[in-house]
């Protein structure tokens, strides 16, 4: 499976690549869409349908609109001037990975090996959801219950993006 | 916004229903299989946008003000949250806690008030995303005209 999944993100890495140098807008919007469909995949291949269900729709939808919202425009990149201070950026950007890097390698001694065992707090979700809840779908038992105030922002933040959206698009002004 | 052609138009007509029957399958039977409230949610919301771009806007004469979609949003949030603080008025006296009795695990009714939030959480993101799409549909329709 480990194999499957470097496949996946090797492709999601090379269409995020792609999407910064297309010429063309419609092909950078859909070879963007190459990483979504890829995560669901992994999802898949993670065992973990809810996550996957939500990210084919969410990611289906988001590239519909896309499209339409590229199609009615000029399709054309801005030509924009090489920096002549680009290095300086390259060289932070390749000094802030690397130093990212290496407290990936030194935090990720301490697990698990990938796809075995479970975090502790894992384990008691695992054990007590289903008595405790009553929901058969343990994820649900999860968001609606032991973390209901995560579920409650992340319902806040889509009224958020709504009320954000209807400020920013309204022509008219109040009367 | 113009529509497509009578192929597409016809397709959608056949399908748009059942796709709205499968989010709502999704919302309900979130305590049991894989889905819930959130990705219900976006299904719903995926076969009215499926409509309205088969048909184009102006099938629904969208220049008039419309507010449904927005009042439904806010009202779920609302009955999300005054379950949420039903939790402070019965049972154990938490916030968030699950104050109906739970019944058999696997049942359709059970699980107390989780299908509850899962069918309020699903009406509000049915909503919002809609909302955010007619809102950049009529932006457009207010710049064309």
């Amino acid at each position: 499976m480990e194999l499957a999944l470097s496949v996946i993100l090797v492709l999601m890495i090379l269409g995020a690549l792609f999407a910064i140098h297309a010429k063309d807008l419609l092909s950078a919007v859909i070879s963007c869409s190459i990483v979504g469909y890829g995560l669901v995949i992994c999802f898949l291949l993670l065992k973990a349908p809810d996550l996957a269900i939500v990210q084919i729709v969410v990611e289906t939808i988001t590239l519909v609109i896309m499209v339409a919202v590229v199609l009615d425009s000029t399709r054309q990149e801005p030509f924009t001037r090489p920096d002549p201070q680009g290095w300086v950026n390259i060289a932070a950007a390749i000094i802030i990975v690397v130093v990212l890097f290496f407290f990936l390698k030194v935090a990720s001694g301490s697990l698990d090996h990938f796809g075995r065992g479970t975090l502790r707090m894992a384990q008691h979700y695992i054990e007590g959801a289903a008595a405790k809840t009553g929901s058969a779908n343990l994820v649900t038992g999860v968001i609606f219950d032991f973390r209901g105030y995560d579920t409650l922002g992340e319902a806040t933040v889509l009224v958020t993006a709504v009320l954000g959206t209807l400020a920013i698009l309204r022509i008219k002004g109040k009367k | 916004m113009k529509g497509m052609t009578l192929i597409v138009k016809e397709t959608t007509r056949l399908l748009a229903g059942l796709i709205f029957l499968y989010g709502i399958y999704i919302i309900i039977h979130g305590h049991l299989t894989p889905g819930g409230g959130f990705a219900g949610g976006v299904v719903v919301a995926g076969s009215f946008i499926l409509l309205i771009l088969a048909y184009g806007s102006d099938y629904m004469h969208l220049t008039r003000e419309e507010t449904g979609t927005t009042i439904t949003e806010n009202l779920a949030i609302l009955i999300a949250l005054l379950i949420a603080l039903g939790g402070m008025a019965f049972g154990v006296k938490i916030f968030f806690s699950n104050w109906l009795p739970r019944g058999t695990v696997g049942e359709l009714v059970s699980a107390g008030v989780i299908p509850l939030y899962n069918i309020f959480i699903g009406m509000e993101v049915a909503a919002s995303i809609l909302t955010i799409f007619l809102a950049l549909l009529i932006f457009k329709e207010e710049l064309t005209k």
